[in-house]
């Protein structure tokens, strides 16, 4: 079996302060995710789950256009979702909030949510796909994945390929590949979050239980500067130097091109010109003769 | 009487090297049901390219090598190195 996400530097409690560290953050500039474990109190997990069984809080993927629910996409947040209970109310969890403005800053706007379900016995596994289309942008959005019960190997549930965010593809034309070397299925407890770069290459996995499996997808945009927008007082630290510049198994002799494109997405993220690793960027950047 | 069923084995490497290590893998099966899924194995089913070919998998396409396009030199997106490998089994017919 896959190893399961783990990783210290992955995770963090909801005992945590509220926004994320350096380390943390290049961790997500590196591997393009961050792992939640029990962030969502169990109250309010089940809350979810009902809410989703439910379908209370329909999202607007796929709504007609003539619904007030396909007007929402763009709009704050906080304006979309401001009622006291259930998702929203999880969205207002002061961590979670933490996370969100240390990834892409204040005014955080709703794209879409999605519940994904999969039925007990569903054995389709699906193709490997990043969502959206083609994205050129340096500034990112980000996915938040919610497993609001327990999700054992056997549910699935989410699988992702750490390290692949950055990289320039349309949707399912990566559904030729079927594994690799680091993939990571996602194997939690109630209650975690998994945190994505939009480009993340994805995929469900067959749920072989005799229980239906849920995952909340919800997907925000920022509407300002995501400069230095976290606690970046360990921003010398020499762990961020160490994690920007550790490439996937599976990367081979491209490695080194992941690492050029971490160390341009972290001086963006630090407004530091001149910050680099191992003289990637500065080599490049010598007077021509 | 039985007829002829390809199946491939597309292999992703390190670099252009044949013998190179696999970083990724996927299995179609035309001669029977055993075609791969996302997320079915977590080790290769090979070390290398060749060391597929040392078992009886034949070379039907290499990846072209490709000059980076100016202006996108470090640019990432697809597996460059694929390599597709077939064997052709005897099978029953159409399964």
């Amino acid at each position: 079996m896959t190893a399961a996400l783990t990783g210290a530097a992955a995770s963090s409690s909801i005992a945590a302060r509220p926004l994320l560290t350096s380390a943390q953050m290049a961790h997500f500039v590196a591997r393009g995710f961050l792992r939640f474990d029990g962030i969502v109190p169990h109250p309010l997990c089940a809350e979810a789950l009902r809410e989703i069984e439910s379908n209370a809080r329909p999202g607007s993927y796929g709504a007609k256009h003539g619904d007030a629910k396909s007007r929402t996409a763009g709009q704050p947040l906080d304006s979309v979702w401001n009622d006291p209970g259930g998702i929203a109310a999880v969205i207002r969890l002061p961590a979670i909030r933490g996370i969100v403005h240390s990834l892409i800053g204040p005014g955080a706007l709703y794209d879409h949510h999605h519940a994904h379900t999969v039925e007990a016995q569903h054995r389709w596994s699906q193709p490997w796909h990043a969502d959206a289309v083609i994205d050129p942008r340096v500034a990112f959005d980000i996915q938040l994945f919610f497993f609001f019960h327990d999700t054992p190997r056997e549910m699935g549930g989410t699988m992702i390929l750490p390290g692949s965010h950055l990289r320039r593809v349309h949707e399912s034309d990566i559904a030729r590949y079927q594994n690799f070397l680091g993939q990571l299925p996602m194997v939690c407890q109630a209650g975690t979050l998994l945190v994505c770069h939009h480009g993340m290459w994805h995929c469900g996995q067959p749920n072989l239980t005799r229980a239906r499996r849920h995952m909340l997808k919800l997907r925000l945009n920022p509407s300002a500067s995501q400069c230095l927008t976290w606690d970046a007082a360990d921003r010398d630290a020499p762990e961020v130097r160490d994690l920007l510049t550790t490439p996937e198994p599976w990367h081979g002799n491209e490695g080194r091109l992941e690492i050029v494109n971490r160390l341009r997405l972290w001086r963006r993220l630090t407004g530091d010109d001149n910050f680099d690793a191992d003289y990637w960027l500065t080599r490049l950047e010598l007077p021509r003769g | 009487m039985t007829r002829p069923r390809q199946q491939l084995l597309i292999l992703y490497l390190a670099n252009s090297d044949l013998g190179s290590p696999v970083g990724a893998w996927s299995f179609y099966d035309g001669a029977g049901n055993k075609t791969g899924k996302t997320g079915d194995s977590a080790t290769p089913p090979y070390p290398t390219g060749l060391a597929a070919m040392q078992d009886g998998w034949r070379v039907i396409q290499l990846a072209t090598l490709r000059p980076a396009q100016p202006g996108h030199e470090h640019e990432t997106s697809y597996l460059k190195f694929e390599v597709v490998l077939e064997k052709l089994v005897e099978t029953a017919g159409v399964p």
